[in-house]
Order: structure tokens, then sequence, then C-alpha cells
């Protein structure tokens, strides 16, 4: 079965229709891109998958014993974060607050679960440092491997790239594509379709016409013709 | 120096000054963790708030004339705090003009009621009082030191029992969402524990200053320190430190109880900007 099947989904805000009739199945080890106009509805996406927010119409169902409460999410960052007292230890812990069950304090298990993070997005060193202090990429780092902290199967990534330089970027994509290649699910919503494609399996494209397929079959359809210039005049 | 330690053994051979020591740092120990929750989810105006609302509540108590008023201003002030918190989210009242709103009529009718019931002479001296604190330490009984000592213990437990879960809710609240946190019931338990903490410090320190207590600790330990922790640990120091000081120096000078710990919270505000600048720490760079 299927990882994530969504099924005739209808999205929106306050009876205001986003995008309705979305269907799209994501299958264990894929690496979905989700790319598309500003307000098509990519965020608005993500947090229904997460249960955030319900969608108007249709469903969207777990297979493969995933549950919703098991998914890493990399959100937008958002103002509050940037200057919040919180050293990089304390905020990847902070991941493993779903296997606590009702327990209070984290024990050896979540304890090892964050140092196992930390090796792999390579900030072990970063560990008392203050949030706040470090650089864009780093930030980044650090709330993937929280992200990774909560979940074994799927991560969903909300432009994970935004505001962070090519080089920089350059690496976070290489750390997602090794993490997908140890067999963790991706969803990554990016502006930034070039790129992206590079790693990416499969395609959803959201906006005035939707497309879902494989990135070939993307490559080769008119949604994508129309979707790169536009692109293009911007960067 | 001897006639002050005098003063002092002589004063603290009167239990209502004891009680007023083990009430004032017991709130000032709760306030100031829940404080730094509080800061930090921008939820400040909210302490503000509730504390106008419980000066609201004392004055339909008084008008009642109950002989203890306490369990009606705990209710009506939590009572607030969830109204406020579901205003904050649904209504088309943004939550912090919803607070004014409140809070400034509050306020209003609370002085209104006073103003109208009270046979007493000394309205100026009540209102003074119910809005600045007691200015002698007097007016504790021992059933309210009691019950201040059984919630205060309840808020603290509470507190270490959910330290993680209240980081991560704090630190981004839609992440814990998304990870099966119940973030509402959460938010409820904050709005909830404040309001309590208010309605119990407010006869010691006065509902216009009870606020100072939940907010500077909070802000002088972000001077200095970077994890949330050591802001923690270093509120709930500077929190107790403080409200010995101001109660031993109220006492000492005669000055008024809740006036005296919050300017001694002021002082260390001052203290801990000028050590942060210093040592090029905190958010205030």
């Amino acid at each position: 079965m299927a990882l994530i099947t969504c099924d005739k989904l209808s999205l929106g805000y306050e009876g205001r229709e986003l995008l309705r009739d979305l269907s799209f199945t994501v299958n264990a080890g894929d690496y979905l891109c989700i790319v598309g106009e500003n307000g098509s509805g990519k965020t608005t996406l993500m947090k229904t998958i997460l249960g955030l927010r319900q969608p108007m119409s249709g469903s969207i169902q777990f297979g493969d014993g995933l549950k919703q409460t098991e998914i890493g999410y990399l959100p937008q960052q958002t103002e509050v974060q940037r200057d919040f007292p919180a050293s990089v230890w304390e905020i990847v812990l902070s991941g493993c607050m779903n296997s606590l069950g009702l327990r209070p304090f984290y024990g050896r298990a979540q304890k090892a679960r964050a140092e196992e993070a930390l090796r792999k997005l390579d900030i072990e060193g970063l560990r008392r440092r203050c949030y706040r202090e470090l650089s864009g990429g780093q930030q980044q780092r650090v709330l993937l491997a929280r992200a990774l902290c909560a979940t074994g199967k799927l991560l969903l990534l909300d432009e994970p790239v935004s505001g962070l330089d090519p080089r920089v970027t350059a690496e976070l994509y290489r750390l997602i594509r090794d993490l997908n290649r140890e067999g963790i699910t991706i969803l990554m919503i990016s502006h930034d379709l070039q790129a992206a494609a590079e790693d990416a399996s499969h395609i959803l494209h959201m906006g005035r016409e939707l497309f879902f397929g494989t990135k070939a079959d993307y490559l080769r359809s008119s949604v994508c013709r129309c979707f790169q210039p536009e692109r293009g005049n911007e960067a | 120096m001897s006639a002050l330690l005098d003063k002092l053994t002589l004063a603290f051979s009167y239990p209502f000054v004891r009680y007023a020591l083990i009430v004032g740092v017991l709130v000032a120990l709760c306030a100031s963790l829940f404080g730094v929750t509080l800061v930090l989810k921008r939820f400040s105006f909210i302490g503000d708030g509730l504390s106008h609302v419980a000066f609201g509540a004392m004055a339909v108590a008084g008008v009642l004339k109950l002989t203890n008023n306490l369990p009606l201003v705990l209710a009506l002030t939590v009572a607030a705090a969830v109204l406020l918190l579901r205003t904050g989210r649904n209504s088309k009242l943004k939550g912090d003009a919803a607070i004014a709103m409140y809070s400034v009529g509050a306020l209003a009718l609370g002085y209104l009621l006073m103003s109208l019931s009270s046979g007493s002479s000394n309205l100026a001296g009540d209102v003074c009082s119910t809005l600045f604190g007691s200015t002698s330490m007097l007016t504790l009984t021992r059933d309210e030191v009691r019950l201040c000592v059984v919630l205060s213990a309840v808020v603290l437990t509470l507190f270490v029992l959910l330290y993680h879960r209240m980081f991560a809710l704090v630190f981004d609240e839609s992440f814990a969402r998304a990870t099966g946190a119940p973030t509402e019931l959460y938010n409820l338990l904050i709005a909830v524990v404040v309001a309590v903490i208010i309605v119990l410090g407010m006869h010691l320190i006065g509902s216009l200053l009870i606020s100072a207590l939940i907010l500077f600790p909070a802000l002088s330990a972000m001077r200095i320190f970077r994890s949330f922790r050591a802001v923690t640990v270093c509120a709930a120091t500077l929190a107790v430190g403080c409200a010995l000081l101001g109660l031993l120096g109220s006492i000492l000078a005669d000055t008024p109880v809740g006036a005296s710990i919050v300017a001694v919270n002021l002082l260390a505000f001052a203290v801990c900007c000028l050590v942060g600048r210093l040592t090029g720490a905190g958010s205030g760079g």
C-alpha cells in the first residue's frame, strides 16, 4: 500500500476554494517535489497532510503503518524562532516529543535518537550553541535534525532552501538526497525547479493546471513548459 | 547594623510577616516560571489583561460582601482567561485589542462597583491597595497562605512535568501540533495557571503590579542566557532573590510590599542588561 493516498482533495480557506480534485499517491522511498505559483496552496496541502487543517472535501489516507503524528516537518521559518533562547540540543531533542507517550522526560532512547540526528546532519559541534546565533544554513540543519527525530519514514519540507546562498543550498540538497537514499520518503515544496528536479523522482505541479507524475513525464508535459519560462524571467 | 537586625528579628516574630514571606516567594517563583513561557509565546498581554480582570472580580466580591472572596475572584479570573484565549483566536476582534478592551472595561466597572457599594469612607484607600498591593502585610490570613502553598505546589509540579512540552509548544506550536501534542489543551492550561498566579499574588503585590513579577524575571534572564533551560533557571532564581530582597526592604524601610519587590526586579533587569551588553550575549545585541 502507498505511504500517502490523497483522494479528490479540495483545499481552501473560509469557504474559498484554493484547489479542487487533487489526487495523488506517494510510495515509500519517493522524492516528491511540489512546485507551483505562489498562492496555489502548496503550504496548505502540507498542513493538511500534517493534520494542522482539515480538507474541505476528499480524504488523505496513510499506509505502511505511518501515523499522522510520525511525520517530520521542516516549516518555513517564523519570526518567533529567530530571537528565541534555545540551544541546538534542546531544539533537536524536542523533535522526539511524539515518542514520549505519557512520560514527562526524555529517556535514553530519545537522547540516542537526537544524537544520531545531530551526527547525520553533521552538526554535533553546534550542540551547545544558541539557535539564533547560527547562520541560516545551520539553522535549517538544526530544524531538519529535529524533523528526523520525529520520523523514520517521511519528511515534509517547506521551501528548505529559501534565503540560503547557492553553496549552502547545494549542501542542503545533498543532505536531503542522502536521507532519501537511506530510505526516507521526501515531500518538498520548492521554488527552485531546476535544482529540485535533479533529485526528485516525482513532481506535483499545483496552480491553474494540476500535474502529478514522474519527473520524466513532467519534463515532457505542457504544464512544465508553461511554468519554466516564467521562472527564468524571475531569476 | 544591629538596629536593622533587631528590627528584622522583631518583624519575623509576627506570623503575618512570615506569611507574607512565604506567599511572596512562592508567587514570584511560579510567576517567573510561567513568565518565560508567556514572554516567549508573545502572550505577555494576557498576564496584564488578566490582572485587570482580577481587579474587577475583587470589586464584584466586595459588592457581594463576601468574607472570603478568593474562590469567586479565582473563578472569574480563570473564566476570563479561557474567554481571552478563545476570542484571541476566533473572533473578528484581534487578540491584543480584545485584551485591551477586557482589561480597561474590567478596571472601569470594578471602580464603579466599588464606589457604588462601598460604605466605607476610605474608597481611595481600598482601590489603592487592590491596585498596588497592601501597604502593610497585615492582610493575609492563615487560610489564604495555606491555599497559596497548595496551589503553588500544583503549579510547580505542572511546570516540571510539562517542561519539555512547554518548550516544544513555545518554540514551534505547529510542529508540536503536527507531532500529536494537544496544543489547545496546553494553551488553555497556561492561561488558567497564569490566572491562578495572578489571583494568588494580588493581595500582596497588587493587581497592577503582579504582571511585573511575570515579565521581569524572564526578560532579565533573556538578556544574559541563551538556552531555554538556563533562562528558566535564571528567571526562577532572580524572582526568588528579588522577592526576598524586596520583602526585607519593605520591612526595613516601611515601604509598600508590591512596589518594593517590583523596584528590586527593575534593578535586576538593569543589571542584567548591563551584563548582557558587556558579554555580548542575549537578545539585546
